[in-house]
């Protein structure tokens, strides 16, 4: 029977079927962080368990980490205690630790594939639901609990039922300041928060295969929010080219070897899927969202919808729009905002950067508006300076901050206060997520670099 | 960390009949920081139960001393968001033994069953009917009956079963979790990573 790429991955991992049951289910590669690690080692402890293979495992400090001043001790305590317990534990079974300060340390999520940890047809885990974003190299990578983040510290394995299979084709050429971070929003939009749960997506079509390895991990770090447990695309040359010579990617002959059977990963002809959506690059504009999840997205230049055309409850649609201050029917451009952020495992990486320079290069930041800007690793923050976007964000009155998650999820200081709008290039727009009282409107760099500039929600098309 | 054995559960029940209740509603991020699991039930549902304050917040359904039970009774498309276990482990430690909902998310739904809580589905039908039967009468009883698979509003009698794979369920009914499994095929989990390339 003609396998797809997931079937070929996910296959290709299971050590023993349970009957009735899930499959037990191996993992290459496994990220831990701060969060959602010591209570997995605290489990270790008490059941007087070792690591099983602690070079599969690699841990970095993001979540819960200052943006300024990262060469002072941190301040909070709590925040003190987790980053030392990953130092701690890592240090305890030889795990490889990039904690804060490291010259490798960044979000989990970018600094895994810039070093080349991340490969094609591999099995990656973590205690994060953003683990997705690696299936832009044709990876089975998922988000886990902390349970099985200790299962996979114990024996590098977890039990897993195999997901339902979905394929998303977005077929034709995007047109001017649409970016991938758009093409995800839309999709989520008309799948809605659930609409891919039980299902592993495989994206495909010429708008994927002619995408960066930066867009492609954009796309697939956003699947979770349509539900999917996780996202992948088939690796190519782009793939290829992105992972050679990275410090872990394999060398010499074993590089050779590596490609040759990445090459075999591809949905074949004839493969089924559950279900398989398809969409058209040409009805998709910049996106912005106005509600409190990631599936209440629109076009830029669209209203608000009326909770009659919603599927779903009215009464929780309603709630939605009260706690953002927004009516039914309102125009989403021109809207003051005061807060954005540009950064996080979604939109943290060089081109993230790159695009927002180009929007905001001779122009000034809005006096009113709040802007952070977070590289995601000091990989993406060294290529900032060499590459000049350093000097043009300073000259249009922005300043950047050190690596981290920072107000994705707002666990550090980084916090926008009640009330107060957010333009937001993360991942999640749930009530309180960017700080008690937060309101976000997730959207693309470009929408991000143009409200920082202007002060309202504005098209970014108009200022390229 | 193996946990309490779960056969069948007869509870009043708490309602909460909003959709897509996210891990971030569950237990906000900030409370995420703590190294042991410990005390999170105080923070579940913490920014719609809390004013900024700390004060309660009376309309929220917590916060109704008429209505309390081991069972939370959640809108569609439960647990959504974010991967972080401490939003079941809140519901656990709060005292819900189990979360009903027409739909769950799935990291959420497998994290429930990892620490011992029971998600249980219904159709959206028999979720109506059983918000119906609780705003009623608060008294009224659920009985979540693992081992037969059913869900019954005792008042009414109406019944529905639900669906769980045999292993986990087995685990259930036992206390037994999945790292007890896991802990008895290292052998086995040897010789498959032996085979690997990288």
């Amino acid at each position: 029977m003609s396998k797809t790429l997931f079937d070929k991955v996910w296959d290709s991992h299971v050590v023993r079927k349970i009957e009735g049951g899930p499959d037990v289910f191996f993992i290459d590669r496994h990220f831990i962080h701060e969060v959602t690690s010591p209570v997995a080692f605290l489990g270790l402890k008490n059941r007087g368990m070792n690591v099983m293979y602690p070079e599969r495992t690699f841990a970095t400090a993001d979540h819960n980490t200052p943006t300024i001043n990262q060469h002072l001790p941190v301040e909070d305590p709590l925040s003190a205690n987790q980053l030392k317990a990953l130092e701690d534990n890592s240090n305890e079974y030889g795990i490889s630790h990039w904690g804060l300060g490291h010259k490798k340390n960044g979000i989990v999520h970018v600094v895994g594939p810039e070093n080349g940890i991340t490969f094609p047809g591999a099995t990656i885990v973590c205690g994060d639901s953003h683990t997705s974003t690696h299936g832009a190299f044709g990876a089975i990578a998922f988000g886990i609990g902390t349970s099985e983040v200790e299962m996979v510290l114990s024996t590098q394995c977890i039990m897993q039922p195999k997901p339902k299979k979905m394929r998303i084709n977005v077929n034709g050429q995007l047109g001017k300041g649409v970016t991938p971070k758009d093409v995800a929003l839309y999709i989520i939009s008309k799948l809605t928060t659930s609409g891919a749960t039980g299902y592993f997506v495989e994206y495909a079509g010429d708008v994927f295969e002619n995408m960066t390895m930066e867009g492609r991990m954009t796309v697939c770090n956003l699947s979770i929010e349509m539900g999917a447990r996780g996202g992948m695309i088939a690796p190519d040359k782009t793939t290829f080219e992105y992972l050679k010579d990275k410090p872990l990617s394999p060398k010499g002959e074993a590089w050779d070897a590596a490609v040759a059977q990445w090459e075999t990963l591809k949905t074949e002809e004839g493969a089924t899927f559950d279900k398989e959506l398809t969409f058209l690059a040409s009805d998709i504009e910049p996106m912005i969202t106005y509600g409190t999840n990631p599936g209440m997205g629109i076009g830029i230049s669209n209203n608000i919808p009326d909770a009659d055309t919603i599927e779903g409850g009215v009464a929780t649609y309603k709630k939605s729009l009260d706690y953002m201050g927004y009516q039914e029917n309102d125009s989403m451009l021109g809207k003051k905002i005061d807060y954005v952020f540009l950064g996080s495992c979604t939109n943290g990486r060089i081109e993230d950067f790159r695009a927002f320079a180009s929007i905001v290069k001779g122009k000034q930041k809005a006096d009113h508006v709040t802007a952070w800007l977070v590289p995601g690793s000091h990989e993406v923050e060294d290529k900032i300076k060499e590459e000049g976007i350093l000097d043009i964000i300073t000259e249009a009155g922005f300043v950047l901050r050190q690596p981290g998650c920072s107000a994705c999820l707002a666990m550090n200081d980084d916090k926008i206060p009640a009330g107060k709008y957010a333009v937001s290039t993360s991942n999640r727009n749930f009530e309180g997520r960017q700080g008690p009282g937060s309101r976000t409107l997730l959207a693309s760099p470009l929408v991000a670099a143009a409200a920082a500039v202007t002060g309202v929600v504005t098209d970014p098309r108009d200022l390229l | 960390m193996a946990y309490d054995k779960f056969n069948i559960l007869t509870s009043t029940a708490v309602p909460l009949p909003l959709e897509n209740v996210d891990t971030d509603q569950i237990i906000p991020a900030r409370f995420l920081k703590a190294t042991e699991r410990k005390g999170f039930g105080d923070n579940l549902f913490r920014d719609w139960r809390y004013n900024g304050d700390d004060t309660p917040k009376e309309d929220f359904v917590l916060n109704n001393p008429i209505y309390s039970g081991k069972i939370l009774v959640g809108g569609k498309n439960f647990g959504s968001g974010s991967s972080r276990e401490h939003a079941a482990w809140a519901v656990y430690d709060y005292g819900f033994r189990c979360v009903v909902s027409s739909f769950f998310a799935d990291i959420f739904k497998n994290n429930c069953l990892n620490i011992g809580v029971l998600p249980v589905q219904v159709s959206p039908e028999f979720s109506e009917q059983i918000f119906n039967a609780i705003y009623e009468d608060a008294n009224t009883e659920i009985e979540v009956n693992l081992q037969e698979q059913t869900i019954t509003i005792k008042s009414t009698g109406a019944q529905e079963s639900f669906d769980i794979n045999s292993y986990k369920k087995e685990n259930m009914l036992n206390g037994f979790d999945d790292i007890d499994y896991l802990q008895n095929m290292k052998g086995e989990i040897e010789t498959f990573a032996n085979g690997l390339m990288l």
